[in-house]
C-alpha cells in the first residue's frame, strides 16, 4: 500500500508513519494522489517526498552533487528516531487533526522558539488529547509549526495564564534560524 | 442717578450718552475773529519748548552730517575721476557685450558720482541737467536701477536742507508716503521737497531708512557678486597642476564635476582656448574617482558607456539603495491579501507598477519586512524588481521542464516554480555548495514541490541533463548594476575580472543552450541576464553566442527598459541585438539590469570559430593578425574563384559558412589543427553552396528523424574528406611535374584518375564496416598509384575488375555527385562525431584556463 523505496528501510517507515500519524494525518492521503505517486526517499537520512515523475528525473543528477529533490520531511536521528522538520508543514497543516490557534501576541514568541502559553491561546481543537502532536496556527489560519499538546482541552479551561499549553517543536521561525540543517 | 434700567422690550433704552453727559457745542465765533484763526495757531507753551529742542538737535546732526559729507567728498573726489573714465569704456563695452552684471558695474561708479552731483545741486541746477540729459541717452533698462540710485542718493543727502522747517507734524507722515510715490519717479524737485519734508523725520525713522538704504545696497553688491560668480561659471577656468594636486574640500570637486560637464555639454561655445576635449575629460574622470570614490578603470568604462550628463545621474542613482521591493508567493497567497495583512503590521507598501502582478514596493516598516510571520510562513520573498524581469522574460508555462542555472538564492527560480504553479519540473543548479543551502530554504518556505535542486558547475550541465524547454541563465557577473548594493565594486574591479567574467559567462551561455532543447513543442527559449550593464558581459556575450550556436534573438516581452547595444565602441554586434534590454537605476528605478532571450531554432551545434574570441583577449595582436589573415583570405577567394569546376573542400581554412565575417587568426588556426583534426575537416565555402546549405538546414531542422542518418553521412563523409587529404598529398609527391602549374589544371589532368580512385574507395567503404582498414588501404593504394600509376591494378585492389571503363566513369561521375551533396548537407550541418567534439570543448576549457 506505502510506496516507500528499499531505501527507507522498515524500521525507519514506522518511524515516519508513527511520527506522521501523531500529528494526526493519514499517511495514505499523501501516498495516494490522484495527481501521479508520490514517494519518500532516504538520501543521507534525510527524507524526501517526492512524486515519482519527478524522481526520475532527480536520478540524472549524481547522489553528490544532487542537494535536495522535492521537499524534506525530515530527518532519521543516531539513533534512528524519525525527526519531523518544519519543511513538512506545508503537507501536514492541511491535513492536521488536532489544531491550536494562537493570539498575533503569541505569534512572535512562538516563531523565537518558545511554547504556548495560556496566555496566548486562541482556539484549541475539541477533544484535544495530551501528548497529541497538534499543529499551531495563527489567528489568520497560517500554519507557523507543530508542537505537542501539553494538556488536554478540558484541562486547558482551568489551567492558570502562564501554563504551558503546547510544547514548541519546530517553528517556520527556523528557515533564518537553522537555514543550514533543514536539508 | 443714572438711566433707568427698563428691561421690557417695549421701550428702547436710548443709545449713548446720558442726558448729563452729553458735550457742550463746539463754540462759534464771528467772522472776523475766525479770519484772524486762520494765521497758523500759536503753539503753547510745551510745544515751543519741545520744537526748540528739535530745531537744537537737528542743528547738531547737520553739523556732524557736514563734517563727515566733508570728509566722504575728499575720497569721492579721488575717485571721481577714475571713475569717469571707466565708465566711458563700460560704455563702448557693453554695447558689444551686453551684458547685464557690466550695466551694473559701470551703475556702480555712476551712484557715486551722482551723490557728489547732489551735493552741488543746490548751487548749481545746471550741471545736475547736464548730467540727466546724460543718463537719459542710455539704453532703458538701466533705468530702472539707475532711479534706485537716485533715490538712494537723494536720501544720502536728505539733512543737507535742515534750515527749512515745518512744525506740522501730521504732514509728515502724508510726505512720507508720498515720497514713496515719488521715489518711482525720478522728478528732481519733488524728490528735493520730500528731502525738506524729511529732515522732520524721527530717529527712529531716519534710522529706518538708513538701514533699508543699507540692506539695498548690500543686495545689490549681493546681486553684482552673484552674477559675477555666474559669469565665472560660463568660462570656466581649467585649474592648474596645483589646484589638482591639492584638492580643497569635496563640495569644490563636485562643483568642478558640474561645471566640466556644462562645458562638455555645450564644447564648441565654453572650451577654454588652446584646451582639448581629451583634457577636460581627464578632469572629469579624476574628479569623479575621487568624488564618488571609483577606480579609474571602471570609471572609464563607464564613460565609454554613457554620456557625461546620464554618467553623472547614474552614479548619482548608484549611491542611493532602491526602494525595497518583496514579491508575493502566488502558490500561498494573493497579493492583496498579503497586503492588507502587511499593512496590518504597520508596513506602508505599494504595487511595484502596472507591469507585474505579484511585486510590492515597501516604502517604511515598523517591523523588520524579512522576519513577519508572513515572510516565514512562504507568502513574500524579499527581491529586487529588477529579478522579476528575467523570469518574465522567460515566460514559463506549465508541465515544462525548465532549468535555472545559477540559481542562488533561489529567488528567480521560485518565480518560476510559482508562474509553473507546481507543475513540471524545476532544476535549480548553482555552482556554490554553499548557497544552495539558501535555495532549499527557501523552496520549502515558499512551498515549492517541483523543484531538484542541484550542485553542478553551469558549463557540466550539459553532460548531465539536456532538453529542457526553457532555460533561464542569470550569469554571475561584476555587479556594475547593483552598486548601491554592494559598492566594493567600485574600487576592486578591473579588466582581469571583466575578462574572466565575460569568458565564464560566454561558457555559461554556450551551455545554457546546449541545454535547452529546440524542438520543444512550447519552449527552445533561453534568456540570458545579468546585473551588469557593461556590454562586455551582455551583448557581447550574447553576440557571441549568436554565432556559436544556432540560436536567434527574440523580443523579451518588457514593454520598458532602453534597447541594447549595436554599436560599442568600436564593436558592430548582430543589429538584432536590439531586441535586448537594459535597465539603469538612474532610469528605471531599479538595479542596472540586462535581459536577452533567445530561442534556438536547431539542436546542432555548429562548428567553432576562433576569431571573436581572439579579438577579445588581445586586441594588439588582433590587428597585425587580421592583416595576415585577410591576405589568406584574398589569395583563399582567389584560389576558390579558379577552383570553380572542382571540388572545393581542398582549401585549408576552417570557416563558418554563415555569417563568419571576422577573419580567424592564424594561431589558433595552427593550433586547431594539430590537437583536433589531422586534416581539413571544413566544409565548401562557396556563396552558392552556402546558400544551398542553408535551405538543406531548414529542411534538415524541420525533419526531426533525418539526423540520425545524417549522423551516419557525416561518418562517411569524414572517411571521404580524409582521402582527399590523401589525395592531396599524393598530388604534392606524385606530379612533380606539374608542381609549378597552378591547382586548377593539376585537378583537371588528374581528375579522371581520381574519380575512379574515388568511386572504388566508396564502393569499398560500404563493403567495410571499419573505417581504419579502409584508411590504410586507401594509402596503400595511393602509394601504388604514385609509383605505378596503374589503372587496372586500381580497379583490382577495389575488386571492381570487371566493370569496363566507360560505365566506370559514369558511376564516378554519380558518385561523385552525391558525394558532394553528402558534403554539402555536412557542411551546413556541421554534425561531427562526439569525439571530436569533446576534445574542441577540451581546447576551449584550456584556453580558459590560460586566460585566467
Amino acid at each position: 500500500m506505502f510506496m516507500f523505496y528499499h531505501s527507507v528501510n522498515l524500521i525507519k517507515q514506522k518511524h515516519i508513519i508513527k511520527n506522521v500519524f501523531s500529528i494526526g494525518m493519514n499517511v495514505k492521503l499523501l501516498i495516494d494522489r490522484p495527481d501521479g505517486t508520490y514517494c519518500f526517499r532516504e538520501k543521507k537520512d534525510r527524507v524526501y517526498y517526492i512524486s515519482e515523475r519527478l524522481l526520475q528525473l532527480a536520478q540524472t543528477v549524481k547522489p553528490d552533487h544532487l542537494v535536495s529533490a522535492g521537499t524534506c520531511f525530515g530527518k532519521f536521528t543516531k539513533t534512528n528516531k524519525f525527526r519531523l522538520h518544519i519543511t513538512a508543514l506545508t503537507y501536514i497543516a492541511p491535513y492536521a487533526h488536532y489544531k491550536i490557534w494562537v493570539k498575533p501576541s503569541m505569534e512572535q514568541q512562538f516563531l523565537y522558539g518558545h511554547h504556548v502559553i495560556k496566555s496566548g491561546l486562541g482556539r484549541i481543537t475539541e477533544n484535544t488529547p495530551k501528548h497529541q502532536g497538534v499543529v499551531i496556527f495563527t489567528m489568520a489560519d497560517v500554519p507557523i509549526g507543530f508542537g505537542v499538546a501539553a494538556r488536554s482541552t478540558t484541562e486547558c479551561r482551568h489551567a492558570d495564564p502562564l501554563a504551558t499549553i503546547a510544547f514548541h517543536q519546530a517553528d517556520i521561525g527556523e528557515y533564518i534560524r537553522s537555514e543550514d540543517t533543514l536539508t | 442717578m443714572g438711566r433707568k434700567a427698563k428691561f421690557d422690550e417695549t421701550k428702547k433704552v436710548k443709545k449713548g450718552p446720558g442726558r448729563k453727559a452729553k458735550k457742550q457745542p463746539d463754540p462759534v465765533f464771528k467772522k472776523s475773529l475766525l479770519e484772524d484763526d486762520e494765521e497758523p495757531k500759536k503753539l503753547s507753551h510745551r510745544q515751543k519748548q519741545r520744537v526748540a529742542r528739535r530745531a537744537k538737535k537737528k542743528a547738531e546732526l547737520v553739523e556732524k552730517r557736514k563734517t563727515l559729507k566733508q570728509a566722504k567728498k575728499n575720497v569721492a573726489k579721488q575717485k571721481e575721476v577714475t571713475v569717469e573714465d571707466a565708465e566711458d569704456s563700460s560704455e563702448e563695452e557693453k554695447e558689444v557685450q551686453g551684458f547685464t552684471d557690466d550695466n551694473k558695474e559701470w551703475l556702480k561708479p555712476k551712484q557715486k558720482s551722482k551723490g557728489k552731483q547732489e551735493e552741488n545741486s543746490e548751487s548749481d541746477s545746471g550741471h545736475d541737467g547736464g548730467s540727466d540729459v546724460e543718463e537719459e541717452s542710455e539704453s532703458e533698462d538701466d533705468g530702472k536701477t539707475r532711479n534706485e540710485n537716485y533715490k538712494v542718493g537723494t536720501l544720502d543727502d536728505l539733512f543737507e536742507d535742515s534750515d527749512k522747517e515745518n512744525g506740522d507734524v501730521s504732514s509728515e507722515d502724508e510726505e512720507a508716503s508720498n515720497k514713496l510715490a515719488y521715489n518711482s519717479d525720478s522728478d528732481e524737485e519733488k524728490s528735493d521737497e520730500d528731502e525738506d519734508d524729511d529732515d522732520d523725520m524721527l530717529p527712529i525713522e531716519k534710522a529706518n531708512i538708513k538701514l533699508k538704504k543699507k540692506q539695498k545696497v548690500d543686495k545689490q553688491l549681493a546681486d553684482e557678486e552673484m552674477q559675477l560668480n555666474i559669469a565665472k561659471q560660463d568660462v570656466f577656468a581649467f585649474p592648474s597642476e596645483e589646484e589638482l594636486l591639492n584638492p580643497t574640500s569635496l563640495q569644490d570637486v563636485q562643483q568642478r564635476i558640474k561645471d566640466v560637464v556644462t562645458v562638455l555639454g555645450d564644447f564648441n561655445r565654453l572650451k577654454e582656448e588652446g584646451r582639448s576635449r581629451c583634457e577636460y575629460t581627464d578632469l572629469l574622470l579624476k574628479d569623479l574617482c575621487m568624488y564618488y570614490s571609483y577606480n579609474e578603470f571602471l570609471m572609464e568604462v563607464l564613460m565609454q558607456i554613457f554620456p557625461v550628463q546620464e554618467l553623472v545621474e547614474f552614479l548619482e542613482a548608484s549611491e542611493i539603495s532602491r526602494p525595497v521591493t518583496i514579491r508575493t508567493n502566488s502558490l500561498k497567497t494573493r497579493r492583496r491579501d498579503l497586503a492588507q495583512a502587511l499593512i496590518n503590521r504597520g508596513v506602508n507598501l505599494d504595487p511595484v507598477g502596472k507591469w507585474s502582478k505579484v511585486g510590492l514596493v515597501v516604502y517604511s516598516s515598523t517591523v523588520p519586512i524579512g522576519a513577519t510571520p508572513e515572510y516565514l510562513a512562504g507568502h513574500y520573498i524579499l527581491q529586487g524588481a529588477s529579478s522579476f524581469l528575467p523570469v518574465m522574460a522567460l515566460a514559463p508555462q506549465e508541465n515544462e521542464r525548465i532549468l535555472d542555472m545559477c540559481a542562488a538564492p533561489g529567488g528567480k527560480a521560485s518565480h518560476i516554480a510559482a508562474i509553473m504553479k507546481n507543475t513540471g519540473a524545476l532544476f535549480a543548479n548553482d555552482a556554490n555548495k554553499e548557497r544552495t543551502k539558501a535555495v532549499v530554504g527557501n523552496f520549502h518556505r515558499l512551498g515549492v514541490v517541483n523543484a531538484i535542486i542541484c550542485n553542478y558547475d553551469g558549463r557540466e550541465f550539459p553532460n548531465v541533463i539536456k532538453g529542457f524547454d526553457r532555460v533561464l541563465l542569470d550569469a554571475p557577473c561584476t555587479g556594475t548594476g547593483v552598486i548601491a548594493k554592494d559598492p566594493s565594486v567600485k574600487t576592486t574591479k578591473d579588466q582581469k575580472d571583466i575578462q574572466r567574467c565575460f569568458n565564464l559567462q560566454r561558457q555559461l551561455l554556450l551551455a545554457a543552450i546546449d541545454c535547452c532543447n529546440a524542438k520543444s513543442s512550447t519552449g527552445g527559449y533561453i534568456v540570458y541576464s545579468t546585473c551588469s550593464i557593461l556590454p562586455e558581459e551582455n551583448e557581447w556575450v550574447v553576440n557571441y553566442a549568436l554565432k556559436r550556436r544556432n540560436v536567434k534573438l527574440v523580443p523579451t516581452g518588457l514593454d520598458f527598459g532602453t534597447e541594447g547595444f549595436v554599436k560599442y565602441r568600436h564593436h558592430r554586434f548582430h543589429p538584432s541585438l536590439k531586441l535586448t534590454r537594459r535597465f539603469y537605476p538612474h532610469t528605471h528605478n531599479m538595479d542596472g539590469f540586462f535581459v536577452a532571450k533567445l530561442k534556438k531554432f536547431s539542436n546542432v551545434i555548429p562548428e567553432a570559430v576562433n576569431d571573436e574570441e581572439d579579438e577579445a583577449e588581445n586586441e594588439d595582436v588582433e590587428k597585425t593578425e587580421d592583416d595576415e589573415t585577410r591576405a589568406t583570405n584574398d589569395s583563399q577567394s582567389e584560389e576558390s574563384e579558379g577552383e570553380t569546376t572542382e571540388t572545393k573542400n581542398k582549401k585549408g581554412p576552417l570557416k563558418r559558412s554563415a555569417d563568419s565575417k571576422g577573419p580567424e587568426p592564424a594561431k589558433k588556426k595552427k593550433n586547431f589543427e594539430q590537437k583536433s583534426a589531422p586534416g581539413p575537416v571544413t566544409p565548401p565555402t562557396d556563396g552558392k553552396n552556402s546558400k544551398k546549405k542553408q535551405k538543406n538546414k531548414k529542411k534538415q531542422n524541420r525533419e526531426v528523424d533525418k539526423e540520425k542518418k545524417t549522423d551516419e553521412k557525416s561518418d562517411i563523409s569524414t572517411g571521404n574528406q580524409k582521402k582527399h587529404f590523401a589525395n592531396k598529398k599524393k598530388k604534392g609527391k606524385g606530379s612533380n611535374s606539374n608542381a609549378d602549374e597552378s591547382p586548377g589544371s593539376q585537378k583537371v589532368q588528374q581528375t579522371p584518375e581520381k574519380l575512379e580512385v574515388k568511386s572504388a574507395q566508396i564502393k569499398e567503404e560500404k563493403l567495410n564496416t571499419s573505417q581504419s582498414p579502409t584508411k590504410k588501404k586507401k594509402n596503400r593504394k595511393n602509394k601504388n598509384k604514385q609509383s605505378e600509376k596503374n589503372i587496372p591494378e586500381n580497379k583490382i585492389a577495389s575488386k571492381k575488375a570487371e566493370i569496363p571503363e566507360k560505365v566506370q566513369v559514369e558511376v564516378a561521375k554519380k558518385l561523385k555527385n552525391k558525394q558532394n551533396k553528402k558534403k554539402k548537407q555536412i557542411g551546413q550541418l556541421n554534425t561531427k562525431p562526439p569525439k571530436q567534439q569533446h576534445k574542441q570543448g577540451d581546447i576551449h576549457k584550456k584556453q580558459f584556463k590560460k586566460k585566467v
